[in-house]
């Protein structure tokens, strides 16, 4: 399956849907200032680097509260939340995720000024990382 | 849930510049057992480091949840700033009860 632009993209699952609410409520997301740092293929969905960037000052003014990350296949889509503070001298967070199959991952992004952005990317999984 | 969690091991760097960014990098080694998997025929019971809490002399700079799909030897690379030195400590927690810290001192001069 190719990536799809995102106006073809079809629905987000409700189970997405409503665990993006958990997170961070009825917000409405901007695209912009965001970047989700991922493998095109995976060759081990047990170890997958992931980094997110945030077009972010971080002043006590103006900085990034939160990033989450969710994979939308996996048995669950938690993967995690990062609470920042404006000490975090830049808005980025590496870390390793689990992929279980080919899918999409989304980045949240949550501003001290109550604003929401969103970035996500494919990744192929040659080995699913959930059950093994 | 007797065992003590392993070592962590912290990297960043003992002397810094006021007010300029340093990478901070650390790995907790831990299964991160999700409850789905199974060994000869049985689950693996669920057991996340499901916390890590970082904390520059003693405010909270970093709070992580972990969830399922954080990998196995969680691992994870941020950037810090002091403005004068202090203690960079690292607190992880699991959800079997178990706990461990790392901590180093970063001068700024």
């Amino acid at each position: 399956m190719a990536a799809l632009p995102v106006s073809a993209r079809a629905e987000e699952a409700p189970e997405i849907t409503a665990a993006i609410r958990d997170l961070v409520g009825h917000a409405r997301a901007t695209v912009d200032g965001i970047a989700l740092r991922l493998p095109t293929t995976a060759e081990n969905g047990g170890q997958v680097p992931v980094t997110v960037v945030v077009d972010s000052p971080q002043t006590a003014a103006l900085h990034v509260t939160a990033i989450h990350i969710l994979a939308t296949r996996n048995p669950t889509p938690g993967v995690a939340s990062f609470r920042l503070t404006p000490a975090i001298a830049r808005a980025e967070v590496q870390t390793r995720i689990r992929l279980a199959e080919h899918q999409r991952v989304i980045a949240l992004a949550v501003m001290s000024d109550g604003s929401l952005r969103r970035a996500e990317g494919e990744v192929r999984v040659a080995v699913g990382g959930c059950l093994t | 849930m007797s065992q003590p969690l392993a070592l962590p091991r912290i990297r960043l760097p003992r002397s810094v510049r006021a007010g300029e960014a340093f990478e901070v990098r650390c790995l907790m080694e831990h299964p991160m057992e999700t409850g789905l998997r199974q060994e000869a025929g049985q689950i693996v019971p669920r057991n996340l480091l499901n916390r890590l809490i970082v904390r520059v002399d003693g405010a909270p700079v970093l709070d992580a949840a972990l969830r399922n799909g954080t990998a196995a030897n969680p691992y994870h690379v941020f950037f810090l700033r002091l403005e004068r030195s202090a203690e960079v400590e690292f607190i992880w927690s699991d959800e079997g009860g178990r706990s461990a810290r790392a901590a180093q001192r970063v001068t700024v001069t």
